[in-house]
């Protein structure tokens, strides 16, 4: 049965990759287009700058119901990314979750968190506040893990 | 059209008091006089006392009636729509007047902040409308790579056929009216999509009052009326029973009954939270069972305050499961050291093996109680000073605070015990009937005993918590007096309420006992509790944690 969370998925798979947006490369799981693999390439001005940050996503059988589960797999020093890949990001979370975000949006979303983070709201409060306080050792810190991490 | 008043649902009279103050009306002194206990006096409407708060008890179907009322009043006021008016009030929390002055100062704000947006409101950051590029070009420059952000599916639905944004099924132009909705905001779904959300914020979520459009952005809230259409019986049952406990919840003057199966609402303006440091408010629900209306306790924890209460749970939660506490319900003999198990409601005990009788809460001899001098509701504070090192001082803490508990616990554990007293004491009043030639009516100053036993043990039992934290000073010496004379009064009342009814002439001396005894512990009972209730108006209780 092509329920409508197969069909959405592919919907947006088709979406995504017929025109990829800028910075963000969409692939899904060979055996399961339910689960995704995503990589972004760090922006521009950014300690992430060219950095391949890799994403996994996780589509549940209530999608889009139910929000998709997002991690990380590249290891990233950010205020609302933890060391496991979890990130922080209020559309994913399912009370605030609408059924007709796309992952075009939620994508979107992440990147825009990459670029500016959030440190009023963050997952790894001593980067965050190392984010506020000492804007420079963390920039610095953050671009060594990206040399090291991601590429 | 005024507001004012049409608030009566909102200010109580008061019809219910106390179980507390009922007894202005018992003429007796610290000696106990010849009392007939079945005096219809005593359920005579009684002063009402400073200390105690009045309240209404409600049905589901007030609560109801309630907000209805409310939802009319905004509806012609603001002359919106019924829906819109339940909306509205549920975003101000029923506050009708913050609601007014909003939405007179401001309509359209007040409506988009409570979810009520027109179309064009610009709180959908996702518009119905086909992508424009000037609206794109926006977006990418804050965001930077966003040329992706394409709105292909949110067709209106007249221009050919609408593909649902939600699970891609594409539906003709007739099957449109049909088989999709749109809410004000203007974005449409199909309804398939629309019971599968809905269904899931119900039931798997429990969100009512706050369910929004699906598109995302969009905070228009979803009507009653759309729901109650969209989803089964069942869910939409469920709904409307989320939205009056959200409006119970929401309310500082109401609150559940706690107690299993009892759907009745308690209304309470008296008891705010600010004032809970010197009020005690229990009330007592139509299902026969007391509850405190401060802080949701499913029984009576008079005369200790909420606060207090929470604290020592919380202790006794922590630090209680210890051997200690697991002794509190069984011990030796402090002679034969047989394991003893107790049953019933008395401190005196007598071992079934070897006979010998002493106290269940100090464990010592019963012939240095009763008649004698009663040591057994202190605490010996002065033995803890002497301790000098400080392994001596926390075994002290420790011992003080088990001093406390066990006899906290010891209440409570006899006051568990209250449904077999019953029993037996109903067995007892069947004999007295059978041999001793009384009437029914006669025989019921038993159980009236019963009661007093049971009410003064449960305050006794917080009379414990209350003397943990209090400060050493006279006024809780004064404190402690109280609380001894009663628990004396009631294990002696307790003692005679277990004796064996032999011959006739007992039985009226036993009557004439149980009748003087139980007026006196209630006496005591009562000035424990006015004393104690009447200290916190008068500040005269000083805590030894902050309040």
């Amino acid at each position: 049965m092509a329920s409508t969370s197969t069909r959405r998925i592919q919907k947006e798979l088709g979406d995504l990759m017929n025109s990829p947006p800028e910075g963000i490369q969409v692939t899904p799981d060979e055996d399961n287009f339910q689960i995704w693999k995503i990589i972004i390439t760090g922006p521009p001005n950014t300690p992430y700058h060219k950095g391949k940050f890799q994403l996994s996503a996780d589509f549940s059988k209530d999608y889009p119901f139910k929000p998709p589960v997002l991690i990380f797999k590249t290891k990233m020093y950010h205020p609302n990314i933890d060391s496991d890949g979890n990130l922080c990001i209020g559309l994913l979370k399912t009370e605030n979750w609408k059924p007709a975000t796309k992952m075009s949006g939620v994508l979107q979303a992440i990147y825009n968190l990459i670029e500016t983070p959030n440190p009023d709201d963050p997952l790894v409060s001593s980067i965050a506040e190392q984010y506020t306080t000492d804007r420079k050792g963390f920039d610095k810190r953050a671009a060594e893990y990206t040399s090291k991490y991601a590429h | 059209m005024s507001s004012d008043g049409e608030n009566d649902d909102f200010l109580y009279e008061d019809d219910y008091d106390d179980a507390f103050d009922q007894d202005d009306e018992i003429d007796s002194t610290s000696e106990p006089d010849v009392y007939d206990a079945l005096s219809p006096a005593i359920e005579e409407a009684p002063q009402k006392k400073p200390y105690d708060v009045s309240w209404k008890v409600k049905t589901l179907q007030e609560i109801i009636d309630m907000q209805n009322k409310e939802i009319t009043k905004i509806q012609s006021v603001l002359e919106v729509p019924a829906s819109s008016a339940a909306i509205l009030l549920r975003h101000y929390v029923w506050n009708s007047e913050k609601l007014q002055e909003q939405f007179w100062n401001d309509p359209a704000t007040a409506l988009g902040e409570a979810g009520l947006s027109p179309p064009s409101s610009p709180t959908t950051r996702t518009a119905p409308l086909p992508p424009s590029p000037t609206k794109r070009s926006t977006r990418s420059s804050k965001a930077g790579p966003s040329s992706f952000l394409k709105r292909t599916k949110s067709q209106p639905p007249t221009s050919g056929p609408f593909e649902c944004p939600i699970c891609c099924m594409e539906f003709d132009q007739q099957a449109v009216e049909r088989n999709t909705y749109s809410m004000g905001c203007g974005h449409r779904f199909c309804k398939d999509c629309w019971t599968e959300y809905l269904a899931g914020k119900v039931k798997g979520e429990g969100e009512s009052a706050k369910i929004q459009c699906m598109e995302s952005g969009c905070g228009r809230i979803v009507r009653e009326e759309v729901i109650d259409e969209m989803v089964t019986q069942d869910i939409s049952k469920r709904y409307h029973n989320l939205l009056n406990a959200a409006f119970v919840a929401d309310s500082p003057t109401l609150r559940w009954c706690p107690h299993p199966n009892c759907e009745y609402i308690i209304q309470c303006n008296q008891a705010p939270t600010r004032m809970l440091n010197q009020l005690v408010p229990t009330v007592e629900c139509k299902c026969g069972n007391d509850l405190c209306f401060g802080c949701g306790y499913a029984a009576s924890h008079r005369p200790v305050l909420c606060k207090i209460v929470r604290m020592w749970e919380k202790k006794c939660a922590d630090d209680s499961e210890t051997a200690n506490w697991l002794q509190a319900n069984t011990k030796e003999c402090t002679k034969c050291q047989s394991t003893i198990e107790k049953n019933g409601g008395c401190n005196h005990m007598t071992c079934k093996k070897c006979k010998w009788e002493f106290c269940w809460v100090c464990m010592g001899p019963w012939s240095e109680h009763g008649t004698s001098w009663y040591q057994c509701n202190r605490f010996d504070e002065k033995s803890g000073i002497d301790a000098r090192d400080t392994q001596a001082k926390s075994r002290a803490s420790l011992e003080r605070y088990l001093h406390y508990f066990n006899r906290w616990a010891n209440h409570e554990h006899s006051a568990k015990l209250d449904a077999e007293f019953y029993q037996k004491t109903e067995k007892k009043m069947e004999q007295m009937q059978n041999s001793g030639n009384l009437s029914w009516i006669e025989v019921q100053f038993a159980k009236q005993a019963v009661d007093a036993v049971i009410r003064a043990r449960i305050t006794l039992k917080w009379s414990y918590c209350m003397a943990f934290y209090l400060k050493r000073n006279n006024m809780t010496e004064l404190f402690e007096d109280n609380q001894r004379d009663l628990e004396r009064a009631v294990e002696n009342l307790g003692y005679l309420l277990e004796q064996n009814i032999s011959d006739t002439e007992s039985i009226s001396k036993l009557r004439q006992d149980i009748t003087n005894q139980a007026a006196y512990v209630q006496k005591r009972h009562d000035i424990l509790m006015d004393d104690t209730l009447r200290g916190y108006l008068e500040r005269r209780w000083e805590f030894s944690v902050e309040i």
